[in-house]
């Protein structure tokens, strides 16, 4: 529970819930970009570099942008003026807040988690990269299939049809 | 508190909060971003295992899950962002409620 | 004495941090290695402004900017101060809090960029494991602050410049960082240090920089084209075109605002320079054996002085492209190209050193490029040219 830990976790907990409950959607993407910020931090915090280099990179990078680009697509740069929560939000609450308990109680009940922190595991990049292609290598290669589909599939699905005279 | 549990308490309150966003906004864009949040919060779980766990076999799983954990999300907020786009074309809105020709 | 004039700033730094106790002994390391950057880059940025207009002016037929100081040379003071005492100007309709912190993400980022770029000989600020991946990952960060930028001005004009602006960047970052690949698998390593020190070697004269075989030539030239576009300059500037858009995304910024992001976007040139002289040039290496005498710094800076020279004159002679004909480019040509190139890179390492490589690496890039060139313009025939009036 160090200075650095403390702070970052307000970071990451502040922009979350300020994604989720501000009004307008612009504001809630880059509320987002901020979690992911501090996500990234917690990363490097806790010696994992490569893993954070990417979730800068792709999250950050690529779908905060996207998620700005579908805002400005879909009208919703303005604010809403209505009501911006459904109309069964006491239940949704309820259930996270279940969700939340249930998780906290077996955190602090578990036993396996109450002992003394061993040494950070020293992974290079090169390590990670001989695992990808020796061991993982059929998981990176279908990762790869369904990057290809998705994007494929994104553009058709967005695409604008061809008007039928 | 260890680490550890301070960062699985972190992991599941951002599980939690995103849960909650998905399931009360209605914007779809929004509930949208609240699985992303719930996505990155499996992730910081990973890697807290990965660096406060004991390793017995591979020292590389929790960052290669990580990885993979992250390219899968991008792939699937990009088709669920082109699916959003789509519905918006079709009823010039993109809320939730709005979206009900199969009630009754 | 070559050594030493070489580790000068190294000896310094090491001997300063000597000097304070032990605990701040982190603190003040990164300090000062911040503050060097800082102002060198800073003052660097400075230079390159008014080379840049005295350079552009030249290239139009006109002197450039010769009033304050002699041949005009302390013309960034001026701007400085203009910069710093203009008033702040901000749209009573802007979103306030967004339209402020749009210049500061701009500028973090980029600068954050520069420190894994190793300058000297033991001279990278930040020597990372993985540097590179950092480069690119801090510089898909900058396009949030275009978009920043536009949006919250609340003015059509400059939402749309960011929203082409954002395209242009996203559509460029793929070729930029494909065309770092091949160097990446020929090192083997992600690390700057580790991809300099692979190019250090002599082979008689010719240095073994990446630049002098065919893949390093195609993907030098692939970079540099997809970093002109990252950076938004001409002939890419069509989201800050000054004739089309009136300044895109920025239009509604004055004062020491604009003035940031006119570092931004410089610093971030000089960050995607200093990686294209990490990757191509060699880094902080001497050309011939013989001129090893002089320091690797200076060295740095002058090819870095070289590519900024390059840079300004493309920018003054080659016209801008429309938003379709870019996006095409990037697409339909630079694409394929890159991913030829990648593959033109694995058969050079797997073929032994000969004549036969070189054949097959030119061979392999000039024949795409040919093809790929006519597929991308072809379709227009261009008659004989006619004037209207000069006949």
């Amino acid at each position: 529970m160090t200075a650095t830990f403390i702070i970052l976790a307000i970071i990451t907990i502040a922009g979350s819930v300020a994604a989720m409950t501000l009004r307008n959607l612009v504001h809630c993407a880059l509320a987002l970009t901020i979690t992911f910020a501090g996500l990234a931090a917690l990363y490097l915090h806790l010696d994992a570099q490569f893993a954070g280099f990417a979730q800068l990179l792709v999250y950050i990078g690529a779908v905060a942008i996207l998620i700005v680009f579908v805002v400005l697509l879909t009208r919703g740069s303005d604010t809403p003026q209505g009501a911006v929560f459904s109309s069964g939000w006491v239940a949704g609450v309820a259930v996270a807040a279940l969700v939340f308990g249930v998780l906290a109680y077996m955190i602090r009940g578990s036993h396996a988690i109450g002992q003394a922190a061993p040494a950070a595991p020293d992974v290079s990049v090169r390590q990670i990269g001989d695992q990808l292609m020796i061991k993982y290598v059929l998981p990176l290669e279908v990762v790869g299939l369904l990057l290809t589909a998705a994007l494929i599939g994104a553009v058709i699905i967005a695409m604008r049809e061809p008007e039928q005279t | 508190m260890s680490p550890l549990s301070a960062y699985l308490l972190l992991s599941s309150f951002l599980f939690a909060i995103g849960l909650a966003g998905a399931l009360t906004r209605r914007n779809a864009i929004l509930v949208l971003i609240g699985i992303e949040l719930m996505l990155n919060a499996a992730n910081l779980n990973f890697i807290a295992f990965w660096r406060f766990g004991s390793h017995t076999g591979n020292q590389v799983t929790g960052i290669i899950f990580v990885i993979f954990s992250i390219a899968v999300a991008a792939a699937e907020a990009a088709v669920g962002l082109a699916l959003i786009i789509a519905i918006y074309r079709h009823y010039k809105s993109t809320d939730v409620e709005d979206i009900k020709t199969l009630k009754g | 004495m070559g050594n030493g004039i070489d580790q000068i700033f190294v000896d310094g730094k090491i001997w300063l941090v000597s000097q304070t106790p032990l605990v701040a002994q982190p603190i003040v390391s990164a300090v000062i290695s911040i503050a060097a950057l800082i102002g060198a880059f800073a003052t660097l940025f400075a230079l390159t402004t008014i080379l840049e207009r005295k350079g552009l002016g030249r290239i139009q037929n006109r002197y450039g900017p010769n009033r304050v100081g002699p041949f005009g040379i302390l013309q960034p003071l001026a701007d400085g101060l203009k910069a710093m005492t203009k008033e702040d100007v901000v749209p009573r309709a802007a979103d306030h809090v967004v339209h402020f912190l749009a210049p500061l993400i701009l500028v973090v980022p980029v600068f954050l960029a520069l420190s894994v770029i190793p300058i000297g000989r033991n001279m990278t600020a930040l020597d990372l494991d993985a540097g590179i991946l950092f480069f690119f990952a801090v510089g898909a960060a900058t396009e949030l602050s275009v978009f920043m930028a536009g949006w919250s001005s609340r003015n059509k004009y400059s939402l749309l410049g960011a929203m082409r602006a954002i395209a242009q960047m996203i559509s460029y970052e793929v070729p930029l960082i494909l065309s770092s690949i091949p160097v990446i698998l020929i090192v083997g390593s992600l690390s700057a240090t580790a991809i300099v020190d692979a190019q250090g070697g002599y082979t008689g004269i010719l240095p073994h920089w990446f630049l002098l075989t065919p893949w390093g030539l195609a993907g030098f030239i692939l970079f540099m084209i997809a970093a002109t576009a990252e950076s938004n300059r001409s002939p890419f500037d069509l989201p800050e075109g000054e004739s089309e858009i009136i300044a895109g995304y920025y239009i509604e910024y004055s004062g020491f605002k604009f003035a940031l992001f006119f570092l931004g976007e410089y610093i971030g040139m000089f960050a995607v320079s200093g990686l294209a002289i990490t990757l191509f040039l060699g880094g902080w290496h001497a050309p011939f054996p013989f001129l090893e005498f002089i320091p690797s710094y200076i060295w740095f800076f002058a090819k870095l002085l070289g590519i900024i020279a390059l840079l300004i004159w493309v920018r003054g002679t080659v016209p801008r492209l429309r938003m379709d004909q870019l996006m095409n480019f990037a697409w339909k040509f630079m694409l394929p190209m890159t991913l030829i190139n990648l593959l033109v890179a694995v058969l050079w390492q797997m073929m032994g050193p000969g004549w036969g490589r070189w054949l097959m690496g030119l061979a392999l890039v000039i024949g795409p490029y040919i093809i790929l060139g006519k597929a991308l313009v072809g379709h227009r025939n261009w008659g004989k040219r006619t004037y209207r009036f000069a006949d």
